[in-house]
């Protein structure tokens, strides 16, 4: 290993020295000659307009061979309605992109090998001509014109509200995994506020029962505001002033917070419950309905995330403190995408596409597109978030998850697909 | 105004000479607490390449990460050591904090401070027929601003906790909250302190540029007869002055919200297991503002490029440039829509479609001005004599980079295509070529032309062909296949392509197969640099001695002499009878008429 260093090291000092002795050779032909380094000889001037002409053919072979090789895109078909639409957009832009690309650089480095200095030739003095000069900024005008009414057509249609009948799933993202609320039977969100998660509710949701929970436990849990202020006044316990200064802050931040749940509780209204009990909570997968159209809507619970589906080329950043929306309507099953793609272990992925922390590489969750008789049997044996909530709270010693234990998972789908 | 101007003139006659007269220059006044313009034009540029340097390591560390996920590697450990390359794989909060550091390093150190800083500092006067700068107090004051920050910043990668690892648009939470990750600490305040010192800086200095540009233009040297170097930087400044201060009010607010408790951008929030109280703030807020300096930004990193590029393609093509007031419109205009494309960063942050809507039409024109500029290059080139000087070399690779990186951009400032590629290396790709590679490539270019003025001797130009060629291949090599990743949906700030092995093995092979090409191209130029390094401290000392006007030019740093005197003339200040681009004007004897050449008779100005 030493060793290994030690002749690297040499090598590198031996490779400068040797550089600086080539440098001294040249120069000092040069100065044999009598020739000033600023002066560029004919022959190395034509030498570099061939190679930079040289250069553009490679140039250009190595963008064809990457277009062959690694294909438009890796992605695949587009398997949403609007992520059809602004591939068919996309590649219309490619096609004007590579056609200036072309052009303009086969002039630019054709005119460098041209026009390479000759003896005897002079510069053409041409210090301005305001026909051409129109040309190039009305043309590329009117191809920006179609480029802007085209996008902003497609823009406002992908970003348009969604029909009343799309089925709304809101998206949950936190440090570093998703969870998907479905709306279930009356297709409506339950409400939510970030003061009321707690471990039987960590998607927050607002019900007179969680509203009352979460009291408690900022009253009563393990680092409540009870159990707090009994430490802070127990002579017995010794603490060392920092973890004393610590726990006085937590204990006046809880303070505030409990006001704010109290007069949350004061003017909730129990009729709004419905829409939370019937919400359904799903982790690891999400499972979607081929050609339903989908509202989701997101949130953040620390950092801001990025929601990504890069085969329905849909994206939509979710952020603390707002809710953000997206729609689209998935056209393809995972067993149909499967075929085209000629892979049988393909899935649909939600990865996460705004740094958000060490693991952000590992924010995924696999989508599966099923076609509605299977998309209907699998949502009839969910559990609603009132079933799992209340047998949370009936156990509490069971393992707290809002979520239901019958989750179909990844073997047992592709049972029923197959 | 003439008359003011001339006024001024006078007075900093009488001074320069009054100077020269009564005191001999100390090695600290002369070559650290310089005041002269030539010398912190120097100092910005050796600072620069340090950063330089250090960012492209930076780089290279975080490619061999990317292009064998870990594997162990010597040259990870040897610069990480344990605590960050733990058996020579690099951990992933590091990652995070390599990309971090380069993205800021290169993009405010190397390409703002680095490239308009020693060419606004070294050009503006000389090119003008001033003494020095309006202030070279101010001037001092601005080189030093920017090496503490440097300072600052390069320190941060050595502390415990690692350095800021919020991406280099450090958005809040994430960059608000230190619970998120381990650099968010003090690696996190360091990173904000640094560029709160570093736009302090920035500002003095632009300040500087301006006041000169607008007073200090020596007789006859009217707007329309600046070289476009000067109209370059001069609306580089004038961007930086009006920018710049929101960046700094964006990175106070972060530094309240993370010391102070205030909630500007916070808002609703549970980190670790703990309930913040703040509430209503908003992210996306931070968002708005750091954009409305991140925009102008890319152009106050490209536009002195793009005037150096003019400049140098003229000279060597023995030629005019074609469009002189084109060129000078077109720059005003990139420098106006600079400030009103802000949003097409974001438009999937959960901004209003409607306002995505106008940034895209506002995004879009910025391509007219940017077309007109290349084609006035190519028309430049057009019949010309060229000399293919190493520097001509880079500026014709800048046109080069600037239609590739800048077509692609066009796909990205159309919001409905942006859903699908934002954030993938698509971006990465786009804005590396059109602003990373243009901006060096001028700044190479810049160095190898001015190389003679500056140290007053000649870089070797066999050396500096080689570092061409290893550039621009590389260059290409690096970021043609990254725009494929990207259209493979790869995400930008992974620290490995893993995940692809769940749901798409074809995709892995794919991204991975294109990220060891990346990784050799990127090794391969890096390795180039070094040639670059070599001839560029070689000939500061032992380079060949430079002629008064090496390239036959017309601009008027060339009628200075080579030995560098503090008021730049000996005598009087030149007076310019013409505009700077007077090459192969027919019925001259020569092909080039300095500046300083009054009219002959029956001739015309351009």
């Amino acid at each position: 290993m030493m060793g290994g260093k030690l002749i690297t090291l040499i090598v590198i000092v031996l490779g400068v020295i040797a550089i600086a002795q080539l440098v001294r050779v040249y120069e000092l032909t040069s100065k044999l000659r009598n020739r000033g380094e600023h002066e560029i000889t004919d022959r190395d001037n034509n030498l570099n307009g061939k190679m930079m002409f040289g250069f553009m053919f490679a140039m250009y072979a190595f963008f064809l061979y990457l277009c062959m090789e690694f294909g438009w895109t890796g992605r695949g078909e587009a398997a949403s309605n609007i992520g059809k639409e602004t591939d068919w957009l996309l590649d219309l832009n490619f096609i004007i992109i590579i056609i200036v690309f072309f052009l303009t650089n086969t002039l630019l480095f054709f005119f460098t090998y041209r026009y390479v200095r000759k003896p005897g030739v002079k510069a053409l003095y041409f210090p301005h001509n305001n026909k051409l000069e129109m040309i190039w900024t009305i043309v590329p005008a009117c191809v920006l014109a179609v480029i802007i009414i085209l996008g902003l057509k497609k823009w406002n249609e992908a970003t348009g509200d969604a029909s009343k009948e799309a089925i709304r799933v809101e998206l949950f993202s936190k440090q570093f995994d998703w969870t998907a609320r479905y709306s279930g039977k009356d297709n409506r969100l339950g409400r939510f506020d970030y003061k009321l998660t707690t471990d039987n509710n960590e998607l927050a949701l607002m019900t007179a029962a969680t509203i009352d929970s979460a009291i408690a436990a900022m009253e009563f849990g393990p680092s409540g505001i009870k159990t707090l202020e009994a430490k802070l006044n127990d002579p017995k316990i010794m603490m060392i002033p920092e973890d004393r200064e610590k726990m006085e802050t937590d204990l006046s931040r809880k303070q505030r917070m409990i006001r704010l749940l109290y007069q949350m509780r004061e003017r909730h209204d129990s009729k709004i419950d419905a829409m939370a009990w019937d919400d359904i909570i799903q982790k690891d997968t999400l499972y979607l309905c081929a050609n339903k159209e989908y509202e989701f809507t997101f949130r953040a619970k620390d950092v801001i995330h990025s929601a990504f589906f890069p085969h329905f080329r849909a994206q939509m950043n979710t952020v603390p403190g707002m809710v953000t929306r997206f729609k689209f309507t998935p056209d393809i099953t995972t067993k149909d995408m499967r075929e085209r793609m000629n892979n049988p272990k393909f899935n649909y992925i939600l990865m996460c596409n705004k740094i958000c922390g060490g693991a952000h590489y590992k924010m995924k969750m696999i989508v599966v597109v099923l076609d509605e008789p299977q998309y209907k049997a699998w949502m009839s044996g969910k559990k609603t978030f009132k079933d799992g909530y209340m047998a949370a709270m009936a156990a509490p010693a069971a393992p707290a998850d809002g979520s239901d234990s019958t989750a179909v998972t990844e073997d047992s789908l592709s049972l029923t697909m197959n | 105004m003439a008359a003011a101007t001339h006024d001024t003139h006078g007075h900093h006659d009488a001074h320069g000479h009054h100077d020269h007269g009564h005191h001999e220059e100390s090695f600290v006044s002369k070559y650290i607490f310089s005041e002269d313009h030539k010398m912190i034009g120097k100092q910005f540029l050796i600072t620069a390449v340090f950063m330089g340097i250090v960012a492209m390591l930076l780089s290279i560390l975080f490619r061999i990460q990317l292009a064998w996920p870990g594997e162990s590697s010597d040259f990870l450990s040897f610069f990480l050591g344990e605590t960050w390359a733990p058996g020579g794989v690099l951990k992933e909060d590091m990652y995070l904090g390599l990309v971090t550091i380069h993205g800021t390093i290169m993009v405010f150190f190397l390409l703002t401070g680095g490239l308009s800083g020693t060419f606004s500092n070294i050009l503006i006067p000389l090119q003008l027929g001033a003494r020095d700068m309006a202030s070279g107090f101010l001037n001092m004051l601005s080189f030093w601003f920017f090496c503490l920050s440097s300072l600052i910043m390069f320190v941060s990668l050595f502390i415990e906790t690692g350095p800021a690892m919020a991406g280099w648009t450090v958005y809040p939470p994430l960059s608000a909250l230190p619970q998120s990750i381990s650099g968010n600490g003090l690696g996190m305040t360091l990173w904000l302190f640094s560029m709160a010192i570093f736009i302090a800086g920035s500002l003095i200095g632009s300040l500087n540029y301006i006041v000169t540009v607008l007073n200090l233009r020596t007789t006859g040297m009217t707007m329309t007869r600046m070289p476009l170097t000067i109209w370059a930087f001069f609306v580089t400044a004038i961007l930086g002055v009006l920018s710049f201060p929101v960046l700094l009010s964006a990175a106070l607010l972060l530094i309240m919200d993370r010391l102070a408790g205030t909630s500007f951008y916070l808002s609703d929030i549970i980190v670790g297991g703990e309930m913040l109280t703040n509430h209503g703030g908003s992210p996306i807020l931070f968002q708005h503002l750091f954009w409305f300096l991140g925009h102008p930004e890319v152009y106050i990193v490209l536009l002195p490029a793009l005037g150096l590029s003019s400049e140098i393609i003229a000279t060597n093509a023995r030629k005019p440039i074609f469009g002189y007031r084109a060129m000078i419109g077109s720059i005003l205009a990139i420098g106006f829509l600079s400030f009103i494309v802000w949003g097409h960063h974001m438009f999937i942050t959960g901004m209003n479609p409607f306002l995505g809507s106008v940034f895209v039409f506002t995004t879009l024109l910025i391509a007219i001005p940017s077309a007109v500029k290349v084609f006035n290059y190519i028309t430049t080139l057009w019949k010309g004599a060229l000399v293919l000087t190493p520097a001509m070399l880079f500026a014709i690779g800048l046109v080069s980079t600037f239609i590739t990186g800048g077509v692609t951009g066009i796909i990205l400032a159309d919001s409905a295509l942006d859903i699908a590629i934002h954030d993938t290396y698509f971006v990465v790709a786009h804005f590396h070529i059109v602003m990373g590679m243009s901006a060096v490539f001028g700044m190479f270019g810049g160095v190898y032309h001015w190389f003679p003025k500056m140290y007053g001797r000649m870089m070797n130009t066999r050396l500096g062909y080689a570092h061409f060629w290893i550039t621009i291949v590389g260059a290409y090599g690096v970021f043609f296949p990254m725009h494929f990743v990207g259209l493979a949906g790869a995400p930008r700030r992974y620290y490995d392509y893993s995940v692809y092995n769940e749901f798409d093995t074809n995709s892995y092979d794919m991204i991975m197969d294109l990220n060891v090409i990346v990784t050799a191209f990127a090794i391969f130029a890096a390795l180039g640099q070094l040639l670059f390094l070599f001839n560029f401290f070689y000939s500061i000392y032992r380079g060949p001695k430079a002629p008064q006007n090496p390239w036959n030019s017309n601009t008027l740093e060339w009628t200075t002499p080579v030995e560098h005197i503090h008021g730049n003339w000996p005598g009087e200040i030149p007076t310019v009878h013409r505009w700077p681009y007077d090459y192969s004007k027919p019925g001259a004897e020569r092909d080039f008429i300095p500046q300083d050449v009054p009219l002959a008779e029956g001739e015309e100005e351009h």
